[in-house]
């Protein structure tokens, strides 16, 4: 019997849904903690009864790409791979990604010190909004409409002791409607779509920050674009998101590798945690 | 099934579902603490990690 392992290292919504999932399907789970993990350079694939498969689901993208690569290394199976959890975790890597697959995205610029930054922002057409290269839930994504604005986010910039905090991440601000959508991609397929409609006075859509979600589209040129968004970082469960530019159409803007569907499963018909376990024995009879 | 805030020393109620790895807070101070064990009447706690500036999905 499939015996599928989830590696966490907090219990939210959906660690709970998939493992009781696992469950109710009949097969074997192993929920580990990453945090209690050691490897060392002797370690084996024996040394670890995991499963035939892991899930990789750390809230911690840092901890979760080193665990995910002592684990690549000893020979198992991980589902996202290093490799997809490496660009998807980082935005300019993952805009890199788009652009090279042609995959319609937002015009993105990067600078690499606060000097470029200011030269560069200068040079390119306010409003503009600025993202982390890492991290989630829509923090630290501003709207900046003036070169005023600019110079106090890279001047806050300056005062993070992060490395990150270097690579300046600046993106043209779409014309959208206040949503955006969420595609839930797993494997080569889509199982969800849902719209996520900024919370009153507040731009951003994550549900993190109170956006509320509803039904999305499903057509083609949103399949095809999706599709390919996925293919274009490696292929997976992943979250696509997407925004409508009035004129240009979709735009996938992130692509999430521990994909979060609380909100989307309120309102999705499809069993998106079914859909992911499903896979993931797929994924470990090749 | 109950439990004791670590910082202030409210009672916790925890839902007789919740699992090893779960996140609760306080409800008098807002302290996070993650269930470290659960075994029939008693539920073992320590303090949970904060925010990184890398959590997310």
């Amino acid at each position: 019997m499939v015996q599928i392992c989830i590696i966490y290292d907090k219990i939210r919504f959906e660690e709970k849904t998939l493992f009781r999932k696992i469950e109710e399907k009949g097969l074997l789970s192993n929920l580990i903690d990453g945090k209690s993990l050691t490897f060392d350079t002797n370690s084996r694939k024996d040394d670890f009864q995991l499963g035939d498969i892991i899930l990789q689901r750390e809230v911690s993208h840092t901890r979760g790409l080193h665990i995910t690569a002592c684990l690549e290394s000893l020979g198992l199976n991980v589902v996202n791979t290093f490799s997809v959890n490496e660009v998807c975790g980082n935005k300019l890597l993952t805009s890199l990604a788009l652009v090279k697959y042609n995959v319609p995205t937002p015009h993105t610029s990067f600078a690499f010190s606060s000097e470029s930054a200011n030269r560069l922002m200068e040079s390119l057409n306010f409003p503009l909004v600025v993202k982390p290269v890492v991290g989630s839930w829509g923090r630290g994504v501003y709207q900046i409409n003036d070169k005023r604005a600019a110079e106090i986010w890279i001047d806050s910039r300056e005062e993070i002791g992060s490395p990150f905090s270097r690579i300046y991440y600046i993106q043209e601000r779409i014309d959208r409607p206040p949503r955006d959508i969420r595609c839930i991609v797993v494997g080569e397929s889509i199982v969800a779509s849902v719209y996520r409609h900024a919370a009153e006075n507040e731009w951003i859509t994550n549900v993190a920050m109170g956006g509320k979600t509803e039904e999305g589209p499903m057509n083609s040129e949103l399949q095809e674009i999706t599709l390919k968004a996925a293919e274009a970082v490696g292929n997976g469960i992943l979250g696509i998101d997407l925004m409508e530019d009035k004129e240009r159409g979709y735009l996938v803007h992130e692509i999430n590798n521990t994909v979060e569907f609380r909100g989307a499963s309120l309102v999705s018909k499809n069993d998106i945690a079914g859909s992911m376990v499903d896979y993931l024995v797929s994924e470990c009879r090749k | 099934m109950k439990t004791e805030c670590k910082d202030c020393g409210a009672e916790i109620t925890v839902t007789n579902d919740a699992m090893v790895g779960e996140i609760i807070t306080c409800p008098d101070c807002g302290a996070d603490f993650e269930i470290v064990s659960k075994k029939e009447d008693t539920i073992e706690i320590k303090p949970a990690e904060s925010v990184g500036e890398d959590w997310g999905q």
